[in-house]
């Protein structure tokens, strides 16, 4: 199981397991983290499941390909080590991820 | 130019029994009879991805199911929003362009322009207002007699709405539902003609004149968070102003984009509970259903019935060969009836799980920027509706538009009951 730490934008710290090879989305979905609405279902289709990576993080989960940045240009508040959480898939090496949660979803 | 644009006539296709390649799902009626399920039953049955050489609108592809249109949707490079997204083709009089016809990079730098509009910041000053007019207009309906719900609640909600968020002078606001109107009318966008060309012409020249004059008026002022302010303090569009057919076109857009949309999802709302009695009960028993609800309302509803693009390139889908400049159809109104990603898809179900999960925003870069704020409008709508009336009893048929592209109703009769 990998540890993923998800910072609620109201300072709320949520920690959850999910198993490797879930996608990120799919871990606050399946632990009922609030915050996240995934309309598209995990298409990178909507830009509804944006966290924005804590930076020591972010070496390990490197950016998006194109079309995630595609969606994530259009977000107004977005950081330099935002992604859609539908696009990180878990890994051993992401034991410990750190995300916050931005304050809205658009 | 005086040729009439070929519209569809004569009976309705037969849904089962007119060979497949002749099917033809773009005919106007089908939406406007309520008859159009069976046809896109038989084509995500059949041929989910279904080309037909000849129609009024020419040639084009029908995309049915819901995940060949997330992948039309999110392959903006090669299926183009230029020149225009409605299976129609302008004609010359009225070509106006904006950010829905167009492809990044200058889609990108318009619609950041206009996106602060809908911010949640402003979606958090605009719900009190939204509210109190709800409350308002509710009050003033008659209790126990019939009356028209699309006149008096969903033209009349939306349209101070959108005079909001336009600052628009509020005695005129009905104006902006005529332009709204006028602006999808004709036989090229619609498959019907609805007005004349001359009318719909004269009718869009005074909304561009109506809004130029408010530019002007607006120079200079303090930035305020209304469209004109918002396009006046951005570089890329503070100019548009003298570009008429892209100010006409994003005005357009905003004005069409907020106006029938969420019109028609308030009627439908209606409309859906009385056709599912048990549905309207769980609502009762449980008004903390209402933000769900309001998902599978704008699903069910679907109150844009497609959306086109124009193939760049050669590519493939559903096995089939679709070549550059093809016209490619995405029917969200079919793929939102899709039982093989949404369960029971055409039955309606306020407290389904996943409801957001559906195609009437649309997906990848030209989602429907004001998705929230529509939600939020129905939400409200319906926490005021349940606290007043018990039953918004539908009592005659509903009309509905003429149009294969704004999916919605003329009028709607009901009689309200008290709580």
């Amino acid at each position: 199981m990998v540890k993923v730490t998800f910072i609620e934008f109201s300072g709320e710290v949520r920690p959850v397991e999910a198993p490797a090879g879930n996608t990120l989305m799919q871990a606050a979905m399946d632990n009922m983290v609030p915050g996240i609405d995934a309309d598209c279902g995990g298409s990178c289709a909507c830009g509804t499941c944006h966290v924005i990576v804590d930076p020591a993080w972010f070496a390990r989960t490197g950016s998006g390909d194109e079309m995630e940045e595609a969606m994530l240009a259009m977000r107004p508040d977005r950081c330099p080590t935002s992604r859609l959480a539908c696009q990180i898939t878990l890994s051993d090496e992401l034991d410990g991820l750190v995300v916050r949660l931005p304050e809205h979803q658009m | 130019m005086n040729q009439s644009p070929r519209v569809h006539s004569g009976p309705l296709q037969d849904p089962h029994g007119t060979p497949l390649e002749e099917l033809d799902v773009s005919d106007p009626r089908l939406f406007e009879t309520d008859a159009w399920r069976p046809y896109f039953e038989r084509l995500r049955r059949e041929d989910p991805v279904h080309y037909l050489a000849d129609s009024p609108f020419g040639a084009f592809w029908s995309v049915t199911k819901f995940n060949d249109i997330v992948h039309v949707d999110t392959h903006h490079q090669v299926f183009s929003s230029s020149p225009t997204i409605v299976i129609g083709d302008l004609t010359e009089e009225m070509k106006f362009d904006n950010f829905i016809f167009m492809d990044p990079p200058k889609h990108d730098v318009q619609r950041a322009a206009v996106q602060p509009v809908v911010a949640p910041a402003n979606l958090a000053k605009l719900e009190p207002v939204i509210r109190e007019r709800a409350g308002r207009i509710l009050d003033a309906l008659p209790v126990g007699d019939e009356f028209d719900w699309v006149d008096r609640v969903s033209i009349e909600l939306t349209t101070q709405m959108l005079a909001t968020l336009f600052d628009f002078p509020f005695e005129d606001r009905r104006k902006l539902t005529r332009w709204s109107d006028l602006a999808v009318a004709t036989p090229e966008l619609a498959g019907a003609m609805l007005v004349t060309q001359q009318e719909r012409i004269t009718g869009l020249q005074e909304c561009l004149a109506t809004f130029s004059q408010l530019w002007q008026e607006r120079l200079g002022r303090e930035p305020g968070y209304d469209l004109i302010s918002l396009l006046q303090a951005s570089e890329h569009t503070r100019d548009m102003v003298h570009q008429p057919m892209e100010f006409l076109g994003n005005l357009l857009l905003l004005i069409v984009g907020g106006n029938d949309t969420t019109r028609n999802s308030i009627t439908g709302g209606v409309l859906a509970l009385n056709k599912n009695p048990a549905e309207y009960a769980k609502l009762r028993g449980n008004p903390g259903l209402i933000p769900g609800m309001v998902s599978e309302i704008i699903r069910w509803q679907t109150p844009l019935a497609h959306m086109r693009r124009r193939a760049k390139e050669d590519t493939e889908l559903g096995g089939k060969r679709i070549r550059a400049e093809d016209k490619v159809v995405m029917w969200y109104v079919s793929g939102n009836r899709d039982d093989s990603v949404i369960e029971r898809a055409d039955e309606f179900i306020i407290d389904r799980p996943k409801a957001r999960h559906h195609l009437s925003f649309g997906f990848g870069i030209h989602r429907c920027m004001g998705n929230r704020l529509a939600e939020m409008q129905l939400r409200i709508v319906w926490e005021e509706i349940m606290k007043r009336f018990r039953f918004v009893e539908v009592v005659g048929e509903p009309v509905r538009v003429r149009s294969n592209f704004v999916k919605g109703y003329e009028s709607l009769p009901v009689r309200l009951h008290a709580a």
